[in-house]
């Protein structure tokens, strides 16, 4: 250590400099990450990660013809299994349906096929209308005495009148002019459906 | 100067001499409002900054005591606003104050930015200024928009997620932003509770400062005045412009005045029209928010309809926002588009006369449209008029340079 009486008259600059450029670098980079937690608590808390968290639903009590609905993340969602008419009838409603191909509607690329289903028995669908968001209802009997003779089966929204196949895929004439979404979802085993985790691309777990 | 004040609190002694020795009181009240020039030809236009200040402090005294009453949760939120507004006593005055206040707001700074457009009160050496303004202006939207969301009326809900879901279509991140905005995988409490925190604490810190800014920077730079000429330019024996009048008590004054005749309009709504015709106050959100339930039509308030009709004229969404978003950040570069030897509009000629009138048409145009459902006529008339705000700023450099203008005056145009 140099006298302090004794100091050179021209002091180190260049050294000062870099001193005080060190400080400077070393207080930003500590106050960056001092931003670190703050951001972070903005994340979905361990509360709304557990209660969004992926739900699973035991199907092996499922008859062919019955659905049941479920809650994930605050939006119902339905599950249907399909007699094997009704899977056979989804290939007949083609030309009466705005999105037959679901090239506008939303669902996992699993799901975008004609039964929008990875199994074709099981259907699984947000319940939301696609036009204002009530519920559609279930009317999978054909010939529906409400909703005329030639009806296939499907689902009837009773607010707007908006009508679905049993594959949620929009009819003509309906106010909706989407399919019901499809939620990512796939299956654990032969009985466990997953909602909220995606199976590949080839439907597979 | 700073010697003869020194002498003149020496003389007055007291307590005054003990405080401005400790707090330049007098030495502030001197330059900023009793030595501070103001050109004296200021006309009606130059009320609305004034009005903007006193709507500022209407808010935040309203504000503080709903805040006394208001309870930001999911639950309670809705609940909260209709015990106010029934059972606290003047409940439903503070709130009223509060909510007609918001469109107030934006009244009177959208009367008080046409005023800078008008008189080219953007230009040099006032750029700083204006650009601190739009910042204002962008941090009054961010403010208002969260605190429309905090009623948590069926509108406030689906209003946040249109907005929210604005930012999903960021590339990219956009899906993790729109998270993280939220905190959960939809619009929920948490989203409600942060929104509170920055509607109450963060944003009028931000804004207050930015109002602080904006007028440090004025004082700097001193008022345009209506005929877009420098007052400075033209100082008397005393060192003060001799087209200016002491801020204090001129303006003060009249500012005052005009305050009486804005508090009269602003009270008549307040007591005989709070919801405007669903305009300030929207009828769906007199309805609790349901996450299950769309309102049949879904529009913002009427300061932020003209942004939405762009929006929604434009096919693809991500392009929409992209539109939406240059609408307002086109204002920043306002300052270097208008190329006009002259300042004010009374001297520029008459494309610039032209240019702004049919902004100002296509701005209210868009406001209605974006208060309508969109039919397909209203989509193409939204295009026509995006089209036109857009072509008013890209087209600015090219008309202000060309056309003939009139020599602006040496002195200000005074009529006493």
């Amino acid at each position: 250590m140099s006298d302090p009486d004794n100091l050179p008259d021209e002091a180190d600059t260049s050294r000062r400099k870099f001193l005080t450029a060190a400080t400077a670098a070393t207080a930003a980079v500590g106050g960056a990450f001092t931003l670190v937690p703050f951001i972070a608590s903005w994340r979905p808390s361990e509360r709304a990660r557990a209660l969004g968290a992926p739900l699973e639903i035991d199907i092996s009590k499922l008859e062919p013809g019955q659905m049941i609905t479920q809650s994930w993340r605050k939006q119902p969602v339905y599950v249907v299994r399909r007699t094997p008419e009704a899977v056979a009838g989804l290939a007949k409603v083609g030309p009466s349906l705005k999105d037959p191909q679901s090239d506008a509607s939303a669902q996992p690329v699993y799901a975008k096929n004609e039964a929008r289903s990875i199994k074709p028995e099981f259907l699984v669908l947000y319940a939301a209308c696609t036009h204002l968001g009530c519920l559609p209802k279930q009317y999978f009997t054909q010939g529906e005495p409400t909703l005329g003779a030639d009806w296939p089966g499907g689902f009837f929204c009773p607010c707007h009148g908006s009508r679905f196949d049993l594959a949620g895929r929009v009819f003509n004439g309906s106010p909706a002019s989407l399919n019901l979404a499809v939620p990512p979802h796939k299956f654990e085993s032969d009985t466990m459906l997953v909602i909220g985790l995606d199976a590949n691309a080839e439907g597979a777990a | 100067m700073a010697a003869a004040h020194d002498n003149d609190a020496a003389q007055k002694g007291g307590f005054r001499a003990w405080l401005n020795k400790r707090l330049p009181v007098d030495e502030f009240v001197e330059s900023q409002l009793t030595g501070y020039f103001a050109p004296k030809n200021f006309n009606l236009w130059y009320f609305f900054g004034a009005f903007a200040m006193l709507v500022f402090v209407i808010m935040i005294l309203s504000g503080i005591f709903l805040a006394m009453h208001y309870k930001p949760s999911e639950t309670a939120a809705f609940d909260s606003v209709e015990y106010i507004m029934r059972e606290v006593e003047w409940g439903w005055l503070i709130r009223y104050m509060h909510s007609t206040g918001a469109s107030f707001f934006f009244i009177v700074v959208y009367l008080h930015m046409f005023r800078a457009m008008l008189y080219g009160s953007y230009r040099e050496p006032r750029e700083l200024l204006w650009i601190l303004g739009v910042l204002l202006y962008l941090a009054l939207m961010a403010e208002a928009f969260m605190g429309y969301v905090l009623p948590w009326g069926n509108m406030s809900y689906w209003g946040a997620q249109v907005i929210v879901n604005l930012f999903g279509t960021i590339p990219v991140i956009g899906p993790g932003l729109v998270e993280w905005i939220r905190g959960d995988y939809g619009i929920a409490d948490s989203t409600l509770n942060r929104f509170f925190a920055l509607h109450v604490v963060a944003m009028p810190f931000a804004i207050a400062f930015l109002i602080l800014m904006h007028l440090v920077a004025l004082r700097q730079t001193g008022s345009n005045n209506p005929d877009g000429i420098e007052i400075k330019a033209k100082l008397g024996a005393n060192g003060k412009p001799v087209d200016g009048i002491p801020f204090h008590p001129y303006y003060t004054i009249k500012d005052l005045f005009g305050v009486g005749v804005f508090l009269l309009f602003f009270c008549g709504v307040i007591f005989f029209v709070p919801t405007f015709g669903g305009l300030f106050l929207e009828k769906p959100n007199f309805e609790a928010a349901n996450a299950l339930s769309t309102p049949d039509h879904i529009a913002p308030v009427w300061y932020f309809t003209a942004f939405f009709a762009m929006l929604r004229a434009v096919p693809d969404q991500q392009l929409g926002a992209l539109i939406m978003l240059l609408a307002i950040v086109v204002l920043f570069f306002l300052p270097w588009l208008d190329r006009s030897p002259v300042k004010s509009i009374r001297y520029k000629g008459w494309m610039s006369k032209t240019a702004l009138v049919l902004f100002v048409i296509s701005f209210i145009v868009l406001s209605y449209l974006g208060l309508k459902p969109a039919s397909d006529l209203y989509v193409i008339l939204a295009r026509i008029f995006t089209a036109i705000y857009f072509l008013y700023f890209i087209l600015m450099p090219w008309y202000t340079s060309v056309e003939k203008t009139k020599a602006a005056p040496e002195r200000v145009n005074y009529h006493a």
